[in-house]
């Protein structure tokens, strides 16, 4: 059963303006607490031994010298953990498989990535675990490994699973294969839609693996009681998806383990998957004691998630006069070391944006030897993005069209029949463009060797399962426990603004914590752009909930009929027509006795929320080229975007603002380098190089709203659909300045300067 | 196991004692920004941390001969912050400001960047081009060495058994002469050179260049000097031609490897354009035009 | 050796603890004084997470070592406010939601502080680079370089 809540409009007191966010004071004077800042009595510091190699069979692990180290407690390796049979599970905007998730976590037949867990200690200090880590004697027999995408969908290529035949082909394959899973999304004919056509284009386009960034690497605080119950502090997006995962991985009850959220320093969709918890529940187990396992950043490099490397195909029909008739398009992502990468999301948001009638989209994914990839904001979606957007772009010069207006001769609207389901309802595509044509920046002059690029993106946002508890406390306060993780982007104050507007109560008056998994129902992650869409829907329900409550509170002691009680601005009064008057009881008078007339006042809620409201945006970017070195300058970059309804507008910016700084890393110098070895050759911020305050401007975000009819307050949900144009429109910025263009990302000035050159050798003007 | 000890002298010849105590298992602590990350991925593992930074000599900065000479761990933000210096070789500051961050600079020293030998080290082609002198201590006394002869290849340097540098001395500067240094990253900031170029010229009343250096850093295996590179410029005017035929000579000059922050023939055609606005920079500290 | 013993001030505080000598600075603070406001985003220097200031020079704890700081003067972000009362740029950070996550604020404020005290009116482009030792990754940057230069105004009284 799912729940939807309708859009209401009507006059708003604190919804829309911008209070100070909660958690911010402890975060403005260092007393925030991440999971790296806990500490527990007698606590052991537990380390992971890594392969160093890409590909290899493990042969045998000897752990006996490490044993015997002075003040080394426990050593585990996958004799610990149970093997797990192909289970399926949603984790946030992909799913797993609990046979990969346990060899993920520790290695079992093969390590299949450089810095793929091995085993793990625990030992009084840093330096003994590390010490006894190299004591760990492992025989491995190396094998060839492929990292590459097109190279491993090869029939000769090193093979990573020998039990993966590839799912979606009919009939079954008869060799394994890397490639894991094939998909189709298709609508119409592409054969007629591309006879109709006047231009057709086709074009190839490759993307490199990239890390969501984060500046907190993991950190995860655990124990284990010889009562059998475990409990863990860590920085996760999702503490109940993470109980559960740790439960069937540790064959332990849901019910014996306790998951602390603990403040998070940044997720994106990097901290959706379990890596050391298991690992330092495992060791506690053994040594008796809590067991504290911090990453560093080599090792966040090296065997966390980054989001797929691609290699993508797309072609375009369409008349002259700029209507698209056909869209196909071929995307294959690496999945990293086990299947599943975000190639079915990327596939569904390639060419959403336009109202199409033939499409096609297929979509591989491919296992490669490097580390399993996880979400990135929008996942899958900038990569595919990329490729639509350029050869849309291509079609607006080679027709002589403008590009906004391209797009809005082809743009979805309500009503519009997408290709991968659904029918949109009301959305805000059209207006986005309408506003970035109209935006001054669209106008400004552009100098020598400076050009402008326009791209656009969509996500379709989601909802869930959720609940929330608000408790009206007896001086007439209200806490709110939520269960949705506050990754950060300011959800907290969102849900405080919406119950405060409900109970018309004060903004300062309601404090919202969030709960560990023994407060309250499950919660799924927090990403998709659900937190404050659905927490929210889950805060106004309780809300309203505890509305309920205190309106009968009032008609008992008021001794007046139900029906007679409104609630407005705070107090319970009489309802216009509700045929009995009485003495208003304001929220406080009635918190303040609730003992003495029938107890606290609480509100809950537990639902699925459904109605999430697909985003949309708009992007221009302005870009100066250095002929002479291939460096790219962002001069100016504006965003404008549907959020449906801005709760915080100070948030929302934040959520532009960063997400376009992240697409911009992407776009000109974020990538995994490898060598020929496998290895990777830039696990840290030096040569990993992530935007510094210097690399970029202020950013112009312009905030639409066309509100969600099924949200309270019309929310759609913001935070991914920034992310997702930048690197198209940077490249389509940068053909516009020199007149290249850049199919590789990313864009950094080696190839920049390659591409100028070929095409000066070519004999085009550059 | 064994057990790292630290000690701090308050002397160059307790310095050195200690030094050569230990036989080439201790480092030289000065800054610490590239020895602390070398132990904590450990690519070195010494025995004993020598802590330079209590030695007068090693922190001073004062006028010598009409130049400067600094201390071998006087930090880079100390010499950004110093007028004297800085005006008197801004390219120089041009290429300390670039090591790091403003807290990297708030530790590390030219001593630390020129010793651990690195062929993309900022420094180092500004002193370089600027005919620094190393002062060098050890077991048998005090030499001189101009610091192009410092480097011995990626990560090795030409000292000797219980060595160390103590100073750098930036000489006296002619009339209308000015130096500068630019580098190339993909970043703004925070990046290691991809190549690096340090110009030093000195132009007569007439706008002649009488004499020139040019090195490049990044682009070998050690900092190279270029004098096929300054021919270009010596006894001409510093203009478009002479200026073309400086990158050309720049380029040429090159062997780089491909790594994973450039390719070869990026850091050969970069090479040229980074001389060559470097030499236009410094022509114009030359004439006073900025 | 064993374990060195070192002295110095910590937020105009007299402090005293063990340390290895492989032991940094950052972990000091960390796990010796329990002052964990201070943060590891990489330990080699290149994310400015664990800015502090050395005897008044801004620095990344994670290149010094803890038994450097016998004798010094050293401050963190749990020395900025001054008891109840936040220093401006606290107070700015907040009003112009310069933070999400959080983890590299303190780091930034160490920084912002310090850039101030030396040059009291900077450009936008100097707050950038100034701050360019710091990495963030939820803001784009944009709202920290606003309350930073809005911060400025109001400590010169403009």
């Amino acid at each position: 059963m799912s729940t939807t809540v309708m859009y209401e409009e009507k006059p708003l007191k604190v919804v829309g303006t911008r209070p100070l966010r909660p958690d911010g004071v402890d975060k403005v004077t260092g007393r925030a607490r991440y999971a790296a800042d806990y500490n527990l009595p007698g606590q052991l510091i537990g380390k992971v031994l890594r392969s160093p190699h890409a590909h290899a069979r493990i042969k045998s692990i000897d752990t006996s010298r490490a044993e015997a180290l002075p003040g080394v407690k426990a050593v585990v390796t996958r004799d610990d953990f149970p093997d797990m049979q192909t289970e399926y599970a949603a984790a946030g905007e992909l799913t797993i498989n609990f046979r990969d998730v346990t060899r993920n976590m520790m290695a079992r037949e093969k390590v299949l990535y450089d810095g793929h867990p091995v085993a793990a200690v625990a030992a009084l200090s840093a330096s003994i675990a590390r010490a006894a880590l190299g004591l760990i004697k492992v025989e491995y027999e190396v094998l060839p490994h492929v990292i590459d995408v097109v190279e491993a969908m090869k029939p000769d290529a090193p093979l990573l699973h020998e039990h993966q035949f590839t799912d979606g082909v009919t009939p079954k394959p008869e060799r394994p294969s890397n490639l894991a899973k094939r998909m189709v999304f298709a609508r119409g004919s592409l054969d007629e839609g591309f006879k109709q056509a006047d231009l057709i284009i086709e074009r190839e386009f490759n993307t490199k693996p990239v890390h969501q960034g984060y500046i907190e690497p993991q950190a995860c605080i655990a124990t284990y009681t010889e009562d059998g119950q475990a409990e863990v502090w860590t920085g996760t997006q999702g503490h109940f998806v993470f109980r559960a995962q740790l439960a069937k991985v540790l064959e332990m009850d849901v019910s014996k383990i306790r998951v602390t959220a603990t403040e998070l320093g940044g997720g994106f969709g990097g901290k959706n998957n379990i890596y050391n918890e298991p690992l330092a529940i495992a060791l506690s187990r053994k040594s008796h004691r809590p067991v504290k396992m911090v990453m560093t950043r080599e090792e966040v490099f090296r065997a966390t998630g980054p989001t797929s490397g691609a290699n993508v195909k797309v072609k375009l029909g369409c008349t002259r006069d700029g209507r698209i008739t056909a869209a196909d398009a071929e995307l294959n992502f690496q999945a990293g070391a086990f299947a599943g990468s975000s190639v079915a999301m990327a596939s569904m948001c390639a060419f959403t944006r336009y109202d199409l009638e033939n499409v096609r989209v297929v979509g591989h994914d491919v296992t490669v030897n490097r580390p399993k990839v996880a979400a990135y904001r929008a996942p899958g979606a900038p990569i595919a993005v990329f490729g639509v957007e350029s050869v849309i772009d291509e079609m607006a010069e080679k027709l002589g069209i403008d590009p906004i207006e391209l797009r809005l001769r082809n743009a979805a609207k309500e009503g519009t029949q997408t290709y991968y389901g659904p029918k949109f309802g009301p959305i805000g595509f059209i207006e986005t463009l309408h506003r970035a044509k109209a935006h001054p920046k669209y106008r400004a002059p552009l100098g020598p060797n400076q050009g402008r690029g326009i791209a656009t993106g969509f996500w379709f946002n989601i909802g869930k399962e959720t609940s929330s508890a608000l408790h009206i406390n007896e001086d007439g306060t209200a806490t709110l426990i939520m269960g949705t993780v506050d990754v950060a982007g300011g959800s907290r104050a969102a849900m405080a603004m919406m119950v405060a507007e409900e109970l018309g109560i004060a903004y300062d008056k309601v404090r919202p914590v969030i709960g560990d998994t023994s407060a309250l129902g499950f919660n799924f992650i927090t990403a998709g752009s659900r937190g404050t869409f659905a927490g929210g829907m889950a805060a106004v329900l309780a809300a309203r909930d505890a509305i309920e409550k205190m309106r009968r509170r009032v008609a008992r002691i008021r001794e007046v009929p139900l029906e007679a009680v409104a609630w407005k601005d705070g107090r319970g009064q009489p309802a216009e027509g509700g045929g009995a008057q009485f003495k208003p009881m304001t929220l406080q008078e009635i918190a303040r006795d609730a003992g003495k007339t029938g107890g606290t006042i609480s509100g809950h809620s537990e639902i699925n929320a459904e109605g999430a409201g697909p985003g949309f945006g708009t992007h221009i970017a302005d870009v100066e080229v250095d002929r002479q070195t291939g460096l790219i300058k962002i001069v100016r970059y504006t965003i404008v975007q549907d959020v449906g309804k801005a709760i915080h507008p100070a948030y929302v910016e934040g959520q532009f603002e960063g997400g376009a700084v992240q697409g911009i890393g992407w776009a000109l110098n974020e990538e995994y380098v490898y060598g020929a070895d496998g290895v990777l050759q830039n696990p840290g911020f030096l040569d990993y190089r992530v935007p510094v305050a210097s690399d970029v401007p202020f950013i112009d975000s312009v905030i639409v709203e066309v509100p969600n009819p099924n949200h309270p307050y019309g929310v759609r949900g913001c935070g991914e659909v920034p992310i997702i144009a930048p690197m198209a429109a940077i490249s389509n910025a940068v053909q516009n300045a020199i007149g290249v263009r850049l199919r590789e990302q990313p864009m950094s000035p080696p190839r920049v300067l390659k591409a100028i050159e070929a095409a000066a050798g070519a004999g085009a003007q550059v | 196991m064994i057990e790292m000890r630290y000690e701090a002298p308050r002397t160059l010849k307790a310095a050195l004692a200690l030094l050569a105590a230990a036989n080439g298992r201790a480092k030289v602590f000065a800054g610490g920004t590239d020895l602390l990350i070398q132990m904590r991925s450990g690519r070195v593992e010494p025995e004993l941390l020598v802590d330079v930074k209590g030695i007068p000599e090693m922190r001073s900065i004062a006028e010598d001969k009409g130049g400067f000479r600094f201390g071998a761990a006087v930090t880079g933000m100390e010499l950004v912050e110093h007028e004297g210096l800085a005006g008197m070789w801004p390219g120089v500051i041009d290429a300390v400001k670039l090591i790091g961050s403003i807290q990297v600079k708030g530790r590390a020293s030219v001593g630390g960047n020129v010793c651990n030998a690195s062929p993309a080290a900022d420094s180092v082609p500004a002193l370089v081009a600027a005919r620094a002198v190393a002062r060098i201590i050890g077991p048998n006394g005090k030499r001189e060495v101009p610091v192009e002869e410092i480097s011995a290849g990626p990560g090795r340097t030409s000292l000797g058994h219980g060595e160390m540098v103590v100073s750098f001395l930036l000489p006296r500067r002619p009339k209308r002469s000015a130096d500068a240094y630019l580098r190339f990253t993909p970043r703004t900031e925070m990046d290691i050179a991809v190549v690096g170029a340090g110009v030093n010229l000195t132009l007569n009343a007439k706008g002649v260049c009488t004499r020139a250096r040019v090195s490049l850093g990044a682009v070998a295996e050690r900092v190279l000097l270029v004098p096929e590179a300054a021919a270009e410029l010596i006894g001409r005017r510093v203009e478009a031609q002479a200026l073309e035929r400086l990158a050309a000579a720049a380029s040429a000059a090159c062997r780089p490897i491909d790594d994973k922050r450039g390719t070869k023939e990026f850091r050969i055609k970069v090479a040229g354009v980074m001389a060559r606005r470097a030499a236009e920079i410094a022509v114009k500290r030359a004439k006073g035009e900025v | 050796m064993g374990k060195h013993r070192v002295m110095a001030t910590v937020n105009g505080d007299a402090v005293e603890f063990l340390c290895e000598t492989g032991q940094t600075l950052l972990e000091a603070l960390r796990d010796e004084l329990q002052l964990s406001g201070t943060k590891e985003g990489c330990g080699t220097g290149d994310c400015g997470a664990c800015s502090v200031m050395l005897d008044g020079r801004l620095v990344c704890s994670c290149l010094v070592l803890g038994v450097e700081a016998q004798g010094k003067t050293i401050h963190t972000i749990e020395g900025m406010a001054k008891g109840e009362q936040l220093h401006p740029l606290q107070r700015k950070f907040l009003e112009h939601a310069a933070l999400q996550c959080g983890i590299c604020t303190p780091g930034m404020l160490i920084s912002a502080r310090a850039l101030l005290e030396r040059n009291p009116d900077p450009t936008e482009e100097q707050v950038r680079y100034g701050l360019a030792g710091n990495l963030c990754r939820c803001t784009g940057y944009h709202k920290i370089v606003e309350a930073v230069l809005d911060a400025a105004r109001e400590m010169r009284g403009a």
